[in-house]
């Protein structure tokens, strides 16, 4: 398949590693080309300088053809942002994006966004683990 | 009118204290303490400090009886969310957003924000417009209608001086509007109605046919 990620932070650059090895063509999207030192060095796929939010930046990301779009940058509004974009001007079959705060799911739901939101993953997976050891 | 307003920045700062005086019940939210503080010294506790993004904060500030939302922050994604979150959640129903970059006015529009202010397009233009060589000035923008308002300078020379507005190349959907000359009235021109050279040219146009209006009379 094809897959977008915009954002090579360290989940970002981890997720492209792992679905390239999976054998999908992944382009990485990050508005710095420093943060492309994350990706592993057998990366396949392409990496890409470029604003997520331009929609000229995302048609050179292959976007128009892209069957996943995934945000990931560190920018809750970024992500809400781009995937519309993705949904709405490129029509992406499936988007996903992380939010980081957990109010926001209001919204994203209203939108028809697909989120999910690690505050909210890690805070019950610490409690458990506090649990279960206490 | 309950308005709310997002960003206390320059531009939020004056919009507010502009709505005030005409009478308005106004809030403002800011995220900088500092900034927050500054304008409820300077205005009265009109500012609520908070992020314009987040449901919660919204909620408390009683968007769902505002009648208008204006989030003119620095930033374009934030001003799309905040204005996103208070027409979808809290149903406002006239939300207006500011825009830095001119490339996302049509994606805002596309994303169903009722009406976007380009900042950067409108100091442009304002710009062009004293520039002596510069033959094309838009004036205005009918954004529902897809229509734009121009000024157009007739230099020396041009193949337009001397013909009739109906000789003109002019493109479909283009309507000459007013001519004004030096030392003149202004004048309501008719397709008999010539053109001479320096004349002031208001005009309607679509964005698509601006520049082929353009290049009949000022080629």
């Amino acid at each position: 398949m094809n897959i977008v990620i915009m954002g090579c932070g360290r989940v970002g650059a981890r997720l492209a590693g792992l679905l390239d090895k999976d054998g999908h063509k992944v382009t990485v999207l990050d508005w710095d080309a420093y943060s492309f030192r994350r990706l592993p060095p057998e990366f396949g796929g392409q990496a890409l300088l470029g604003n997520g939010l331009d929609e000229d930046a995302l048609k050179r990301a292959g976007i128009e053809e892209a069957d996943i779009f995934v945000a990931l940058t560190q920018g809750d509004n970024r992500n809400i942002m781009s995937t519309q974009i993705a949904k709405h001007i490129f029509n992406v079959p499936r988007v996903v994006c992380r939010i980081y705060d957990p109010l926001r799911r209001d919204l994203y739901e209203t939108l028809g966004l697909e989120a999910i939101s690690p505050t909210t993953i890690f805070a019950d997976i610490f409690k458990k683990k506090l649990e279960s050891t206490g | 009118m309950y308005i709310m307003v997002i960003g206390g920045g320059q531009l939020g700062y004056y919009l507010a204290r502009g709505l005030l005086d005409e009478g308005h019940e106004v809030l403002l939210i800011e995220k900088d303490a500092k900034t927050c503080e500054k304008i409820s010294q300077d205005m009265g506790g009109i500012c609520l400090r908070g992020d314009g993004c987040e449901t919660v904060t919204l909620e408390k500030s009683g968007t769902a009886r505002a009648d208008m939302f204006i989030a003119v922050t620095g930033d374009d994604e934030d001003n799309l969310i905040a204005c996103q979150v208070a027409k979808h959640k809290f149903k406002v129903p006239h939300t207006i957003a500011r825009v830095r970059n001119p490339k996302n006015e049509s994606l805002f529009k596309k994303l169903g924000i009722n009406v976007t202010v380009s900042s950067t397009r409108i100091i442009l233009e304002h710009i062009e417009r004293e520039v002596p060589s510069h033959r094309m000035a838009h004036l205005l923008t009918i954004q529902d209608k897809g229509l734009e308002i121009v000024e157009i300078r007739v230099p020396e020379g041009s193949r337009a001086v001397g013909k009739k507005v109906n000789e003109l190349p002019l493109p479909e959907g283009s309507i000459l509007s007013l001519i004004i000359r030096a030392g003149k009235k202004p004048l309501v021109p008719n397709s008999s109605t010539a053109i001479e050279a320096q004349d002031q040219i208001i005009a309607v146009a679509s964005p698509e046919s601006e520049e082929a209006l353009r290049t009949a009379l000022v080629g």
